[in-house]
């Protein structure tokens, strides 16, 4: 498009972005909500100031039940049972206890039935001749996963801790919550995360690679016992080999895999964007508490990197742009550009045509060589900067 | 339960909107001259999570373009709500809506044998348009322990109980119920609320269940589903997962108790509401329907046979949520087989992967468009193979059996056959944004193959579900929208089913136009040809298939019949059945590329770039 058409174009002054831009914030108030999966008891109290470690809530869920078809073993009607049962319910048993006992022929036939786990009856029925016997309740903690204060208390529930950190979201992990000391062991944004760069002193660390992990690197992590890969992009094959299995719906965090994978850009030979490249450099030896955990759908989660500390506070009040006008810096996250940083230099409000025939709202963008492209407002999204 | 604030014939504004899973879509319909008709539409990203969690903001931003768009006033000065009915300035005479926002209706469900019981469960759980996340039987192979692993990692909204004819097992169905209570199962949403449990089995057993079970849970019993073996009856179950869904599931999502106040008709999932506007199909054409809304989380499909209603839900095949499990269930090589160029399988991988992750992204170039094509095909063709698991003829009842049935190896489970299907429904973004119309007609004769002579309608812009449920208070209306500005004619097709050489005769078909022109055409195997042939209008023809191929009367046999037409016309299809692909890769790409050209599928010149 030409310069002198895009004059004449009737323009927004300002668009949303369908794609909300990752988080790479050198410093601000990150908020984490440590909740139960059902009530129970909080463990600290508002104001407290916790290590990432520190245990905050805790509860227990009921035991795992047993089904023990009593009737059945015995070889006696249901309605019959009570009268050979020798618990009730509400007692407690052990494992391997008597819980039923039945002869018949004066002894000649003898039959008993044992339990098959210590736990308390709870219930018997005359139907079904079945017993349920409750195990143990299971106990449940959480921690504070980031160093920082309780900020809330939600009784019974859970709380937030806050902590100032820098922050930085990926677009896809897998592999939970942990912990690690942040070492750069690649020399540019561009470079593959190659086995050789990883040694057994990163045991334990968060490591950042540039533009790729390779196979190799992701089985020498895990072997090492390394926390966290963070890189621009992996390779589909080779992450479903790591995984052992093909990822079909992007909901992960439970995978264990002995590490946590964070990707910044996307799949593919991806070179990490140079903004979350040169962060993660500046804070090389500090303590990191990292998350792979993904889901895209329904309730957006994004892994990320925590990165605590006490300087350039100041900076964390920097609110975000809410939309895209000229000049906001933008990454196109589409073929034909994927991965191209630029500018926004028009917002067009008519629909447009692209090659694929589609009739879509489109923006253009000064790529960083200074080429103008034309792409649709969805495959852009904001760099928050 | 709906109250509608005018009487339906004095109705002249009614609003509709569907809340989901990530944007809500309002639709606006007004009578003019005496006819229902489709003004405009306004969408907003939907806000139940957080920070909004509150549903009604969504709704009310897509409204409010709405307003913008028309300068007609609905939302109340206030905010708090839409102006019912209308008073000559402002307002709507009607709301109602569909939702699927926060992930639907999400449902186990348990039955006693797994083919019988549990099956009539899953489908009237289906039917009101829950996602199943698992279906449990006595005989399901698993032990009572995994089975109560299961329970407790599911977060259900609801579960429904069957098991049993009235009056037939009792033990059996009281052990599963036993299980269920014993697993002590969580609801998804709020954590201090009773699950709801829909108990639809034997009757003899409700005060046993309601002993066990009304305790701990919000119990609701409903006639059983399966009374005797020969019936399955849903419907009574269906109703009560609806009434379970408004009380006790939808009042615990963000906002909803607010929505719930503003719709005069009972908010209803939104697979539901589509399902609703499938049966109008079926209902006003009395034809056997099949239909789909290929989404981007999720494929829904539905079918009408014989009036017999059913719903699958495959959760996880769609076009950007799940477009990656597509590529896991179809294998990589499924999709790309349909590939008419060459591109790396880790580079196709790759941008699925990446579609995945940006699932709000939309192809820019063609190859790109063509890519997604190929998933979609997949996605319709896994999809409807799910359906033919779910609309199976009842089992264990005694079939009668002919002398001819006994040399064939088994009775086949399903019911759908592709040659009584009469029309192909189609709904959900790819397929109403597709560039060209004869694009999704092709897509959804790749992946489900009809034959004989089949009709195709698809959505003009998503609004199925919104006349789904405007349907159940106002079918005039509905009917009158639906048919003039939803449902687009595009067109039929004539498929022989059979197979042969390429090249080798397929079908003769002699054609009399609406003008009185009458074309003849002789197709060879592996061709598909494409006929104009506008809207609204028919064509009469004769069909001479070969000695191999059948068009619905038998092997060689002629019919006679009627085609109507639509925006892509009439599609000619000697590519046999199943659709013959050459083994070797430069042949099938050359013999894509025919078919591409021949229906003018994509840009010519583009295409030819990419190749």
């Amino acid at each position: 498009m030409s310069p002198e058409e895009k004059g004449e174009e009737k323009t927004s002054a300002e668009a949303h972005a369908y794609t909300p831009g990752l988080k790479v914030k050198r410093a601000m108030a990150v908020d984490k909500m440590r909740r139960l999966p059902i009530l129970g008891e909080v463990l600290v109290n508002e104001g407290d100031k916790v290590e990432h470690s520190a245990l905050v809530a805790k509860t227990e869920i009921s035991g795992d039940p047993e089904i023990v078809k009593v009737a059945m073993k015995l070889g006696v009607e249901p309605e019959d049972l009570p009268r050979y049962m020798k618990v009730e319910i509400g007692d407690k048993v052990a494992e391997g206890q008597q819980i039923a006992f039945y002869s018949a022929l004066f002894g000649l036939i003898k039959k008993e039935v044992t339990a098959p786990v210590s736990g308390t009856v709870e219930a018997l029925s005359d139907l079904t001749g079945q017993m349920i016997l409750r195990g143990e309740p299971i106990p449940i903690a959480i921690d504070a996963y980031i160093p920082g204060k309780i900020v809330e208390v939600m009784p019974r529930e859970g709380v937030v801790v806050e902590t100032n950190a820098a922050f930085i979201q990926g677009i896809f992990g897998i592999g939970g919550e942990t912990h690690g000391v942040i070492k750069v062991v690649v020399g540019s944004a561009d470079d593959e995360l190659t086995d050789d760069l990883i040694k057994p002193e990163h045991k334990g660390d968060v490591i950042v690679g540039g533009s790729m992990v390779t196979m190799e690197a992701l089985k020498k992590a895990a072997e090492i016992g390394v926390s966290c890969i963070v890189v621009g992009g992996v390779r589909h094959n080779d992450l479903t080999d790591f995984t052992g299995e093909e990822i079909g719906v992007a909901i992960t965090g439970q995978e264990e895999v002995g590490l946590t994978l964070i990707v910044t850009e996307g799949f593919g030979k991806m070179r990490i964007s140079q903004r979350t490249f040169d962060l993660l450099k500046s804070f090389e030896g500090s303590y990191a508490s990292v998350n792979g955990t993904t889901q895209i759908r329904a309730g957006v989660l994004r892994p990320e990197i925590i990165i605590p500390h006490e300087q350039f506070a100041d900076e964390a009040s920097e609110e975000l742009a809410a939309g895209m006008v000229p000049g906001t810096p933008v990454r196109i996250i589409r073929q034909p550009y994927f991965g191209a940083i630029g500018k926004v230099v028009t917002l067009p409000v008519e629909l447009q045509q692209l090659e694929s025939e589609s009739h879509v709202r489109v923006l253009t963008v000064e790529l960083e060589k200074g080429e103008v492209v034309t792409v649709p407002r969805a495959n852009v999204e904001i760099i928050e900067e | 339960m709906a109250t509608l604030k005018k009487p339906t014939e004095q109705m002249e504004f009614i609003l509709a909107t569907d809340v989901g899973s990530t944007t809500t879509k309002a639709r606006f319909f007004h009578k003019r001259g005496g006819e229902w008709r489709f003004l405009v539409a306004g969408e907003s990203p939907t806000t139940v999570e957080a920070p909004y969690e509150d549903v009604t903001l969504g709704v009310r931003n897509a409204v409010r373009e709405v307003e913008e768009l028309t300068g007609h006033r609905i939302l109340s000065p206030d905010g708090e709500g839409i102006v019912v009915p209308y008073d000559g300035k402002m307002g709507v005479d009607l709301y109602c809506t569909t939702s699927s926002a926060g992930g639907g209706l999400q449902m186990m469900v348990a039955g006693l044998i797994k083919t019988m019981t549990a099956e009539s469960a899953n489908r009237a759980a289906l039917g009101a348009g829950a996602i199943v996340m698992d279906v449990m039987a006595r005989d399901d192979g698993r032990q009572p322990y995994q089975k109560i692993q299961r329970i407790r990692s599911l977060r259900p909204d609801m579960i429904l109980l069957a098991g049993g004819t009235d009056g037939g097992a009792s033990s059996h169905v009281m052990e599963i119920a036993e299980l269920i209570k014993a697993a002590e199962p969580k609801p998804r949403l709020g954590v201090a609320y009773s699950l709801p449990i829909v108990y639809a089995g034997n009757k003899s057993l409700r005060p046993r269940i309601e002993e066990l079970m009304g305790g701990s849970f919000a119990l609701d019993m409903v006639d059983n589903l399966r009374p005797v073996l020969e019936v399955e009856n849903t419907e009574p179950a269906r109703r009560a997962v609806h009434e379970l869904f408004m009380e006790h599931v939808m009042s615990h999502a963000p906002g909803y108790t607010r929505l719930m106040k503003w719709t005069d008709v009972d908010i209803m999932p939104t697979p539901a509401g589509e399902g609703m506007a499938m049966q109008l199909i079926a209902d006003t054409f009395k034809q056997n329907v099949l239909g789909v809304g290929l989404g981007g989380a999720t494929t829904n499909v539905y079918s009408v046979f014989q009036g017999r209603f059913v719903r699958s839900v495959s959760a996880n095949l769609g076009m950007s949520y799940s477009v990656t499990n597509v590529m896991k269930e179809a294998g990589i090589g499924n999709i790309m087989r349909w590939l008419p160029f060459n591109l790396d399988e880790e580079d196709v991988s790759s941008r699925l992967m990446n579609k995945m992750i940006r699932p709000t992204t939309i192809p820019q170039t063609l190859e790109d468009l063509i890519v997604e094509h190929s998933v979609a095909r997949e996605a319709l063709r896994l999809g409807l193979e799910h359906h033919k698991t779910i609309a199976t003829r009842l089992k264990g009842i005694q079939l009668e059996r002919t002398i001819s049935d006994m040399f064939e190896q088994e009775v086949e489970e399903t019911y759908i056959k592709m040659m009584d299907v009469d029309i192909l429904a189609g709904t959900g973004g790819l397929l109403s944004h597709a560039p060209r119309r004869v694009q999704s007609m092709f897509i959804l004769t790749d992946a489900w193959q009809p034959e004989g002579i089949t009709r195709m309608f698809q959505d003009s812009v998503f609004m199925m579900p919104h006349l789904g449920v405007l349907s159940t208070v106002y079918r005039d209306a509905a009917w009158s929208v639906f048919d003039k500005d939803c449902l687009v004619r595009l067109g039929t097709i004539v498929a022989a089913a059979g197979q042969a050489q390429l090249g080798e005769p397929v079908m003769k078909i002699d054609l009399e136009m609406p003008g009185g022109e009458t074309l003849k055409e002789d197709l060879k195997f592996g061709e598909i040809k494409r006929i104009e042939l506008p809207e609204r209008q028919d064509a009469d023809v004769v069909i001479h298939p070969s000695r191999n191929f059948d068009v619905g009367e038998g092997p060689g046999k002629t019919l006679e019949g009627t085609v109507s037409g639509g925006v892509a016309g009439l599609l000619l299809d000697a590519r046999g059945r199943p659709i013959y692909l050459p083994e070797e890769e430069g042949a099938k790409k050359e013999l894509l590329l025919k078919w591409f050209k021949a229906l003018d599928l994509y840009p010519f010149e583009k295409l030819e770039e990419l190749i």
